[in-house]
């Protein structure tokens, strides 16, 4: 009797014999990958926690009027801070699991989930557009660069990114402000000018993505133009030209197939880059963001709103860099999915 | 008896291989890149400016970054405050100078920390290949996938911050590019098929790997750390725009555009001069790694 | 006698670089026969391959084609505008190329490249081109080609991937096929295999094969004619078997001497040839082979010969010629010169 593809010889203890075709040994690469972000996130979560619980002082330590003993204690009760730091760490651990992060030690009586959930969605607006304007731009300029190497547009596309990649998002939000808050208010005497903080789903929009988008598309433009400048050296493009194949067929078939693997690559840090951003972003521009939240937490000790925001963090960067090594796989066929 | 026996080798001189020259090369191929000498130009003068100014606020020629004077505060130009000066009186001109002190001070004494830390794990890395090499590479990539800025953050929460504080922090993450790069610098000189002819052949083969491989190796450690400097630079002055950095009343750039920022309608200045410090510097510091490596690698072609 | 499918004439082409213009291609003229198989030769640097990629008008910056004709068939190459050339290329004329593992796209199925070949031009509808892409690759001798067209070039084996490049050329039935070196990357038995196969092609399909190597010994299991290039020009030309005999021009005779021979009756010395190639932006006066020529005379050094015939159908580019050489001259090596059969002597006299 066949022994059907894969099923374990009989007799092997653990046999398992890999199925043939790439699918199969994709969805294995995905459920690794998925089961590694586990022990990240672990380590993450234990690394905050302990700093925070050995931290010195106490997160009631006050400028000026400290709060009476009585008051101290009361706190210290309600929060759980005088019990033992496993048990600590445990119940942490098991409310975490159902989605509980405490109460903010900030604002009181608040569930810092709640904090969350009211203050991601400016951050989620903000970085998907600036993510749309990074992959729309970052690689347009980029890949337009590399065909017209040594013209004025590849120049301009290289100092461009040369510059917007060592500029600082703040100094960057900065300057913005003052051309086209400042400088064009003086202009159009009161009559125009951009904003220069809040959120709303309108002209509010237009500074804080721009220059959060700014740093990434320098560097995935940088990126593109290096990658495409590389293959269009390639042989295999000479064989392309040779064979008669049409210009727009060479470009996209051949160069930019090749030529943007890397750059996907790239677009998983990319994340992270815009999660720091936005911390950044929002604190120029007063946005009532996950960002800006984040920063007041730390400014004020809030320790579960500052370990919350942490997880969700190192949650999206995660999740981002798996999509992105998924993707991967998928468009680079040399890939071993060892 | 053999007549003209055609075939004379070349007396190489072991002793003193070519390879010395590579340093000169580099040199004159970074002094063609003219962005790349701006860069290296400003940075000078910035170490100048760096070390010079307590003397030059003690001789008189700049005014003391830290006396306040409510009276005269947000004045414009003027011979006496060639910049201004901010909210509480001060000195613009020489606060924007102390502060090029604050950065540099931090900007440079990172790298010796990613160097301690980096190269450590990195050349253990390597060296030890196997498990050993395959955790400690597991444990870099945990650490790089957290933003800097963001664990940063976390740290300054913890922690009061002051300059050690903030020293040590930024130089607790940001080790792992170096780490990374020495580990692979210390695999691929494993490899080399030259150091195993080198060792069969015998007589001061060391001395021949520390004059051609250490070259070569050390380019692309000089390249990170010179683009570690910036990244540093930025953090610190992030932080302290954040509120959480150096404390005042000590002038970081940070602060000065934080505190430029409540009167940006008004006196922009304010902002504008900080901002374009660090802005130019971290510019100027790109401007030069890029020239660095352009320079070491023969095989960039612009 | 029919008319010759492609004709060369007077080509020039050159790299204008900051160092000076390099004349790559020095004034070429030769014809191609339907059917025929030609063999250009010469080292790196001689101008072979772009001659080849003048042809197909793929001569890259900062090269131009300066002046001359290609005529392939009636029109002129040089001068057709660039939606011709892209529909020449390919359908016409193939080039297959020297790396096959570089020239393929690596992240492109091999069947969807060689499909790709046959839908950029009108001859094949789309279920047609689609069709032949199997049986092209059983031409070329791959063995599974059903399967094989579905995998991609990193799964092949290098002479697979030659094969796969032939197919690809073939795929427009194309009346001219230029294999640049199409063995230099390959195993000494695969190169045999390759040659074997363009053979067989050539005889099955009919297309005309222009071989360009620095190979003699794969010129004499494929051509029929053999050109000889030096610094851009051609030196030597004529039938592969009168060539082999009686070479005329010094450059030719120094190769085929350099090659260890079992066809020769007498056993000759091995010879190298002396000096490096020439650099093609200053280049001597007079015969351009002359400083490395053991048999060069006065004149040789002031004035470039012109391409003789020296027998029905073989021409030279010499002063000399090798027929009008003694003997004795030609065995002779000179002082400084090592050939492989005197070192070996020496080394076995100096250990006896």
């Amino acid at each position: 009797m066949a022994v059907a593809q894969g099923a374990p010889r009989r007799g092997a203890l653990v046999s398992f014999k890999i199925p043939r075709g790439r699918a199969a040994s994709l969805s294995l690469y995905v459920a690794r990958r998925i089961l590694w972000l586990i022990p990240v996130l672990f380590f993450v979560i234990t690394i905050t926690f302990v700093l925070m619980h050995f931290a010195p002082g106490s997160p009631w330590d006050r400028e000026g009027k400290q709060l009476s003993a009585a008051v101290i204690r009361n706190l210290n009760a309600k929060y759980g801070l005088n019990e033992p730091f496993l048990a600590q760490y445990v119940r942490y651990l098991v409310n975490v699991a159902h989605f509980d992060f405490g109460l903010s030690f900030q604002y009181e009586d608040q569930p810092v989930s709640s904090l969350i959930l009211k203050s991601w969605p400016p951050t989620a607006v903000i970085g998907l557009l600036a993510f749309v304007m990074i992959v729309i731009f970052g690689i347009g300029i980029g890949v337009v660069a590399a065909l017209r190497q040594n013209t004025w547009v590849d120049y301009a596309v290289v100092g461009f990114s040369t510059i917007g990649a060592s500029t600082p998002a703040f100094v960057l939000g900065i300057i913005l402000i003052i051309i086209f808050s400042v400088t064009l208010y003086r202009i159009t005497g009161g009559n125009f000018s951009l904003p220069t903080g809040g959120f709303a789903l309108d002209q509010h929009l237009i500074l804080p993505v721009v220059t959060l988008a700014t740093l990434p598309i320098a560097f995935i433009a940088r990126l593109t133009r290096a990658s495409t400048l590389e293959v269009l050296r390639q042989d295999y493009i000479r064989t392309a030209w040779a064979k008669g194949l049409r210009e727009r067929l060479v470009v996209t078939k051949h160069v930019l197939k090749n030529s943007l693997i890397p750059v996907v690559s790239a677009l998983g840090p990319t994340f992270a880059v815009l999660i720091t951003g936005s911390v950044i972003v929002e604190s120029v521009f007063a946005i009532p963001g996950i960002g800006r939240a984040f920063v007041v937490a730390v400014g004020s000790r809030d320790y579960p709103m500052i370990l919350a925001t942490t997880i969700l963090f190192s949650v999206v960067v995660a999740l981002a860099n798996l999509v992105v090594d998924l993707l991967y796989t998928v468009i680079d066929p040399r890939v071993r999915l060892g | 008896m053999a007549a003209a026996t055609a075939v004379s080798l070349e007396q190489i001189d072991w002793e003193n291989p070519e390879q010395i020259g590579l340093w000169q090369d580099a040199w004159q191929r970074f002094r063609r890149n003219p962005i790349a000498v701006a860069g290296l130009i400003f940075v000078c003068l910035l170490l100048l400016d760096a070390l010079v100014a307590p003397l030059l606020v003690s001789l008189h020629l700049i005014a003391d970054p830290l006396k306040q004077n409510a009276a005269n505060s947000y004045a414009g130009f003027s011979l006496q405050h060639p910049f201004g000066t901010d909210y509480l009186g001060r000195d613009l001109l020489s606060r924007v100078m102390f502060g090029a002190r604050i950065s540099l001070t931090i900007g440079l004494t990172v790298q010796v920390i990613y160097l301690l830390i980096g190269g450590t794990i990195g050349l253990t890395a390597g060296y030890s290949g196997g498990r050993v090499d395959n955790l400690l590479m597991r444990f870099v990539d945990i650490w790089y996938a957290f933003p800097d800025l963001l664990f940063l953050l976390v740290v300054v929460s913890i922690f009061q911050p002051s300059l050690f504080v903030i020293f040590g922090a930024i130089g607790i993450i940001g080790w792992v590019d170096l780490a990374r790069l020495i580990r692979g610098q210390v695999l691929s000189l494993k490899e080399k098929e030259f150091v195993e002819g080198a060792r069969a052949a015998g007589s001061g083969p060391t001395k021949i790997i520390l004059r051609h491989l250490l070259p070569n190796t050390l380019g692309p450690i000089i390249v990170s750390l010179t683009f570690g400097i910036p990244r540093a630079i930025f953090l610190e002055a992030t932080l302290s725009y954040l509120g959480v950095g150096i404390p005042p009343p000590t002038p970081s750039w940070g602060i000065m555009i934080q505190d430029g920022n409540q009167a940006i309608f008004a006196y922009p200045h304010q902002v504008l001069v900080p901002a374009l410090a660090l802005a130019i510097t971290m510019l100027s510091f790109s401007f030069i790694g890029d020239g660095l490596r352009d320079a070491i690698d023969p095989r960039m072609r612009r | 006698m029919a008319a010759p499918l492609l004709r060369v004439e007077d080509l020039r082409t050159q790299f204008f670089t900051s160092r000076g213009i390099v004349h790559a291609v020095d004034g070429i003229s030769f014809n191609v026969a339907r059917g025929e198989t030609v063999g250009i030769v010469g080292e790196s640097g001689s101008g072979k391959t772009m001659t080849a990629f003048s042809i197909l008008r793929l001569v890259p910056d900062p090269g131009r084609i300066v002046s001359g004709r290609i005529m392939f068939k009636d029109q002129d190459v040089v001068q057709m505008n660039d939606d011709d050339v892209r529909e020449f290329r390919g359908n016409d004329v193939a080039m297959i190329f020297q790396d096959p593992m570089t020239s393929l796209n690596p992240v492109t199925r091999v069947g969807t490249q060689i499909d790709e070949a046959m839908t950029a031009h009108e001859r094949f509808s789309k279920k047609e081109a689609e069709g032949r892409v199997v049986p092209l690759l059983q031409k070329v001798r791959i063995p599974e080609a059903a399967q094989r067209a579905k995998d991609y070039p990193h799964q092949f084996s290098g002479g697979m991937r030659q094969r796969a490049m032939i197919a690809m050329g073939l795929s427009n039935e194309p009346e001219l096929l230029i294999a640049d070196e199409p063995t230099t990357a390959l195993d000494v038995t695969v190169q045999a295999q390759i040659i074997q196969l363009l053979k067989q092609l050539n005889r099955e399909v009919g297309a005309a094969i222009i071989l360009i190597t620095h190979n003699m010994a794969l010129v004499a299991s494929l051509c029929q004619r053999i050109i000889v290039m030096y610094a851009g020009r051609i030196v030597e030309e004529g039938p592969v078997e009168q060539i082999f005999d009686s070479p005329q021009h010094p450059y030719t005779w120094s190769l085929l001497r350099s090659v260890p021979r079992v066809d020769v009756a007498r056993i000759e010395r091995l010879v190298s040839i002396k000096g490096l190639p020439p650099d093609l932006v200053r280049l001597p006066p007079g015969c351009k082979f002359h400083p490395r020529c053991r048999f060069k005379v006065e004149k040789c050094e002031r004035e470039e010969p012109p391409l003789e015939q020296v027998a029905p159908d073989q021409m030279a580019r010499c002063w000399v010629m090798m027929r009008n050489v003694p003997q004795e001259q030609r065995e002779e090596t000179k002082a400084g010169e090592v050939s492989h059969q005197a070192a070996t002597e020496l080394k076995q006299a100096g250990s006896g």
